[in-house]
């Protein structure tokens, strides 16, 4: 048990740490992987919402995050497309996953205005973590223009999600 | 002939969206790019029959909203026309990303 977790501490570690450290940053084929999962979990994250919640304001937060992720997601697809990169899988990608495997979990248990709080409540942390990794790490890291052009239109929206989440989490206090 | 007289007679209408139908004679036409989750210029000297031509560049899904008064739906890659059917000044946002923020000023 101990090394069970001795071990899930050290590659967490190693994923904040992948996204901490821009000097030894990811390649483009590993942010566009991350970029990417980072877009698929807030949709899903957005369709669970859109599911369970009958609360106006959430549902259309929530139709706004699918639409909005699925197409920043179809134009980082067309790019490693026409770049002829692969998206490769890393542990930040992985710890993402993790992480967002948990919180669906917590999410589905909820109903009413629970869930529609905690959704709010993790949308604000996700995009905060998300805009994090792109200044510090994912924006400064990446090599191709493009890629890099596409990660800064991100922020911009991300930052307006944001927001959007916050704003919607006051008015459900 | 001016035919900006005729304007007050579009006055009482809604703010009108025109698909495909050409602007009406001696009216002026304003292209308004939307990009990079950004209202681009806006056009100094509208008048009422006027056409905004709202040409969003952007992969995203934008509106140009001023609740109450307009609410135009800008498909990503689109463009959308809009004869202008009411003079003021008009602060608007896109609905969907709030911060996008501009203002619209039409004179009669």
């Amino acid at each position: 048990m101990r090394y069970k977790l001795a071990g899930f501490v050290a590659a967490t570690a190693m994923a904040v740490a992948g996204v901490a450290m821009a000097a030894d940053g990811p390649n483009d084929a590993q942010i566009a992987h991350i970029a990417y999962t980072a877009g698929n979990i807030d949709v899903a994250a957005g369709k669970l919402a859109l599911k369970k919640s009958h609360n106006k304001a959430v549902r259309e937060f929530a139709s706004e995050m699918v639409r909005d992720h699925n197409a920043v997601n179809a134009k980082a697809l067309a790019l490693v497309k026409q770049l002829k990169v692969t998206p490769q899988d890393n542990d930040t990608s992985k710890a993402l996953t993790k992480g967002a495997t948990e919180e669906t979990k917590k999410l589905s248990a909820l109903n009413g205005a629970a869930f529609d709080k905690a959704y709010v409540a993790n949308e604000v942390a996700f995009h905060k973590t998300v805009t994090g990794a792109l200044k510090s790490t994912l924006i400064p890291s990446a090599q191709n223009a493009q890629l890099k052009a596409l990660l800064e239109s991100g922020l911009t929206l991300f930052n307006e999600h944001e927001q959007h989440a916050e704003h919607l989490a006051t008015e459900l206090k | 002939m001016n035919l900006r007289r005729f304007a007050p007679l579009f006055a009482a209408a809604v703010w009108s969206l025109l698909p495909s139908a050409p602007a009406a004679a001696a009216t002026h036409t304003y292209t308004v790019v939307v990009d990079k989750m950004k209202f681009g210029a806006m056009p100094a000297e509208v008048h009422l029959g006027d056409i905004i031509v709202w040409d969003n560049r952007d992969f995203l899904r934008h509106s140009a909203t001023d609740k109450g008064v307009f609410d135009i739906d800008l498909p990503a890659g689109k463009t959308v026309r809009m004869r202008v059917t009411k003079a003021g000044t008009f602060p608007f946002i896109c609905k969907y990303h709030p911060g996008m923020k501009a203002v619209l000023k039409v004179e009669k």
